[in-house]
């Protein structure tokens, strides 16, 4: 079965990993821009990362025959930092128009904190004025209720936003449905001790249907585990679930939600093609 | 619709996977008793959650995924934009 990864830290990733992806069945990745295990200096410094993002990954991908598409912000733990975040806000709209780029993320809260709260504001009128989907990181353990809470707030008092054109990531068994009502798209993350397993996923599909929800492994440079995506294909199959149903999930929502930026740029194989996704087409 | 398990494929399924988990937590509970102070552990804000946590799992209840994520979280206040 074709996938796509929806949330990947490719960057920290070694190349190997690709090599597995691709024969796992994987054709495309999203990549969203992230905090890198320490704390950058400069905004010339996340310049390079975006140089990175847009140039090096999608052709690194490309010899493996997977697709790289990424996001661009200043994560929510350097948000802390409010006016290295400005400077970084500020030169987000010099990638906006690159092929590949499908919006602002992930943006969101780490310790719930005011700062956090201002940069993610800011970066949500970025988005707006320019017209791009978000990508939204909730934070880990025992943040996440709260801040996922905080950030359905802003979202919500925010006239301007379409949820149909916002994911909030990593929801789990107590936030999922909060952002499900709320008409966003949601994503799952499988990823050792913090967050979900593949098996909760499938609960959480079995639970609450396949629409407006994608699950990703999210492997960046802790202990993570890059096929946990195929593993969530695998949990489903063998629990009875049909491949359409586990497509749906892994395939064409991927496809439905990213077809919506003006950068997507991927073309999937035929047999992932459908005729209509809503307000959007794939190729 | 989403096609669900049944009792009994779930737990042909997932019974020796969740008697190694009630295995590994019932081990740790014994490495913490092994480390002394059994006054202080019973006080360690995290080994009350746990414990408020486990005793959710030995209840014949619905939900309990979520409800023991919010015996991890800290609490949501609405009126956030004044307090923080």
């Amino acid at each position: 079965m074709y996938y796509i990864e929806p949330h990947i830290h490719m960057v920290s990733r070694i190349t190997d990993d690709y090599v597995r992806m691709s024969r796992a069945g994987c054709v495309a990745v999203s990549e969203p821009a992230f905090w890198a295990g320490f704390d950058r200096g400069s905004a010339s410094a996340f310049s390079d990362y975006f140089r990175q993002l847009t140039e090096v990954e999608p052709l690194r991908a490309a010899q493996f025959g997977i697709h790289h598409m990424c996001w661009i912000c200043i994560n929510a733990k350097e948000a802390e930092n409010v006016s290295l975040s400005r400077e970084v806000i500020s030169i987000i709209p010099e990638f906006l128009g690159r092929p590949g780029v499908l919006g602002i993320g992930e943006i969101g809260l780490n310790k719930n904190t005011r700062n956090e709260v201002t940069i993610l504001e800011e970066h949500v009128d970025l988005a707006m004025k320019t017209d791009e989907l978000i990508l939204v990181h909730t934070p880990h353990l025992e943040d996440k209720y709260e801040g996922t809470r905080m950030i359905l707030d802003i979202l919500g008092g925010d006239s301007r936003i379409r949820p149909d054109r916002v994911l909030i990531d990593h929801v789990e068994e107590h936030t999922i449905q909060l952002a499900l009502d709320a008409g966003f798209w949601v994503g799952m993350t499988m990823y050792p001790v913090t967050k979900c397993t593949p098996d909760r996923a499938a609960d959480m599909i079995e639970r609450y249907g396949t629409e407006r929800i994608l699950v990703n492994s999210a492997g960046d440079w802790g202990p993570s585990n890059p096929m946990n995506t195929p593993d969530f294909i695998r949990t489903m199959r063998s629990r009875g679930h049909s491949d359409d149903t586990v497509s749906e999930v892994v395939a064409k929502n991927p496809l439905r939600f990213f077809a919506r930026a003006k950068g997507f740029n991927f073309q999937p194989p035929a047999s992932m093609r459908f005729e209509q996704l809503e307000d959007s087409t794939v190729p | 619709m989403v096609e669900k398990m049944n009792v009994s494929s779930v737990l042909d399924r997932y019974f020796l996977e969740m008697r190694q988990d009630v295995l590994k937590l019932a081990s740790a509970f014994d490495r913490l008793r092994a480390g002394g102070d059994g006054e202080s552990v019973k006080r360690d804000p995290r080994v009350v959650m746990l414990r408020e946590a486990i005793g959710l799992l030995g209840k014949d209840e619905a939900d309990l995924a979520r409800r023991v994520q919010l015996v991890f979280s800290k609490p949501y206040d609405q009126n956030w934009r004044d307090s923080k």
